[in-house]
């Protein structure tokens, strides 16, 4: 992304750099978003069925320290639909890894044999630590707790292409305290001046410092424990995973659940284009007989995974 | 007339006046040992350091540091747990520079950071960073997790 990414020259080790990472969402303003979803559109018909030869001869390395089905391989379908070449440090157990080497070193060799590499790592930060040690872009691919900026481009994509984005009203659901897709996604669909509706029980409700910046940057937001309050009002419907370990009564979590889950009957008087979308796997939140619906989006926003990523792939190694 | 019991006098000094170096004054009470630790000056035993506590009536905290004369780089991060204290440079007993300390805009290695499952609380070669902003309170936000600390920052000095 050398023409348009801005470098968050904090905690870069050569401020003078011209590296290019993807580290957060927050460090892309709103036209760096536009330009990589008008690149993702460009790219959308090699990423059906298609190939390119724009990054012939170039490799990338995807290190995934932690569980990955969909990121893992839409990163290795775009990098091979663009005509490049794809490394994987594999399973950890075979790695260095095991033998101690720490992520810094890990990062230094492999940035030796890679034009970029992809990171998924447990610790929060670790991209940004692995920015710092790398001579090649780190595209962050989920770090612990903290962000996975990919996944909150495909989603804008999605909105994008199946809605409206600009002032859409979305209403995000599920586990708010916790699920680092909804902390991004809100972010950055206040710079497309959303209105946001958070759905979600008391015990797993968005942070107030993160409701506090949502507010200061003048979205409108709106804050209910039913899903029923919203479902008639809303563009998007952003479901997430409740995760049964977030509550210490198991009766508690069953109830949670069975109020947040979609079903043919809870769609009944919803806009007629209303788009459901998941960052997937799924629980229990989206009865399957829902998937034939033409509101369900989620397994299309999973493809768009691959074009959204053949933009960035383009953008930062091309 | 007899002085006040903490005016600066040479019969009623707790501590005596220095010749060369560095009086940090103003440091919010019960503070000083933590400034001493963020400047490192615990690990130096080659300088003499007079600490005194909680003195006068506005309750503050001053150190001394005698033959070393501080450089506002090296100082301004006291900011973060002292935020009104003063530098005053002294040479032959006489204060020949006098600032405030100012709050700098990012700070490294000095702070851990507050989450757990952050990558600088590992043994990755790679040191805590903090973006500092002042709004109604001090807060730090770890480069690395984006984590804020606000409250209780002498907590978390390395």
């Amino acid at each position: 992304m050398r023409d348009c990414y801005t470098v968050h020259k904090l905690g870069q080790r050569d401020e003078n750099s011209m590296m290019q990472h993807v580290i957060t969402i927050q460090d892309f303003s709103r036209d760096e978003i536009d330009r990589i979803l008008n690149r993702a559109a460009e790219l959308e018909p090699v990423a059906h069925t298609g190939s390119s030869d724009a990054l012939s001869g170039r490799i990338l390395a995807t290190l995934f320290y932690e569980p990955s089905t969909r990121t893992r391989l839409s990163f290795d379908v775009a990098m091979k639909r663009l005509g490049g070449d794809v490394i994987d440090l594999g399973a950890v157990e075979t790695s260095s890894a095991v033998k101690g080497e720490n992520l810094a070193d890990t990062i230094s060799v492999i940035s030796g044999y890679a034009d970029a590499i992809v990171l998924r790592h447990p610790k929060e930060g670790a991209a940004r630590m692995a920015s710092e040690f790398s001579s090649v872009p780190v595209i962050n691919a989920g770090d612990g707790a903290g962000q996975h900026p990919t996944q909150t481009l495909l989603d804008l994509y999605t909105i994008r292409k199946e809605g409206k984005l600009n002032k859409a009203k979305i209403a995000l659901v599920g586990d708010l305290k916790y699920g680092r897709t909804v902390h991004s996604l809100a972010h950055a669909l206040s710079l497309y001046d959303a209105e946001i509706y958070l759905v979600s029980p008391d015990q797993l409700k968005m942070p107030d410092l993160m409701k506090d910046g949502l507010i200061e940057s003048g979205t409108e937001i709106v804050e209910t424990a039913e899903i029923d309050d919203v479902i008639d009002v809303v563009d998007v419907l952003y479901l997430t995973r409740i995760q049964k370990e977030r509550f210490p009564d198991p009766s508690e979590y069953q109830a949670v659940v069975g109020s947040y889950k979609i079903t043919k009957e809870t769609l009944k008087d919803v806009k007629d284009n209303l788009i459901i979308m998941h960052p997937l796997p799924r629980l229990n939140e989206i009865d399957p007989e829902v998937d034939a619906s033409r509101h369900a989006m989620y397994f299309r926003q999973s493809f768009y995974g691959v074009p959204v990523r053949m933009a960035i792939l383009s953008m930062v190694i091309g | 007339m007899k002085p006040k019991p903490d005016e600066h006098n040479d019969r009623e000094l707790r501590v005596k006046r220095i010749t060369n170096g560095t009086v940090i004054d103003h440091i919010t009470a019960g503070q000083a040992l933590n400034v001493l630790r963020i400047l490192g000056i615990m690990d130096r035993p080659e300088e003499v350091v007079s600490v005194v506590m909680n003195v006068s009536d506005r309750k503050k905290d001053i150190v001394k540091i005698e033959g070393r004369e501080l450089k506002p780089e090296e100082v301004d991060k006291i900011a973060l747990i002292s935020p009104d204290a003063t530098i005053n440079i002294i040479r032959d007993y006489e204060v020949v520079e006098k600032h405030r300390v100012i709050l700098p805009s990012r700070i490294e290695g000095v702070v851990r950071c507050i989450n757990p499952n952050c990558i600088t609380n590992t043994d990755e070669p790679v040191k805590p960073k903090f973006v500092i902003r002042r709004g109604e309170r001090v807060e730090l936000q770890c480069v690395y997790c984006g984590r804020v600390i606000a409250d209780r920052i002498a907590d978390f000095l390395i």
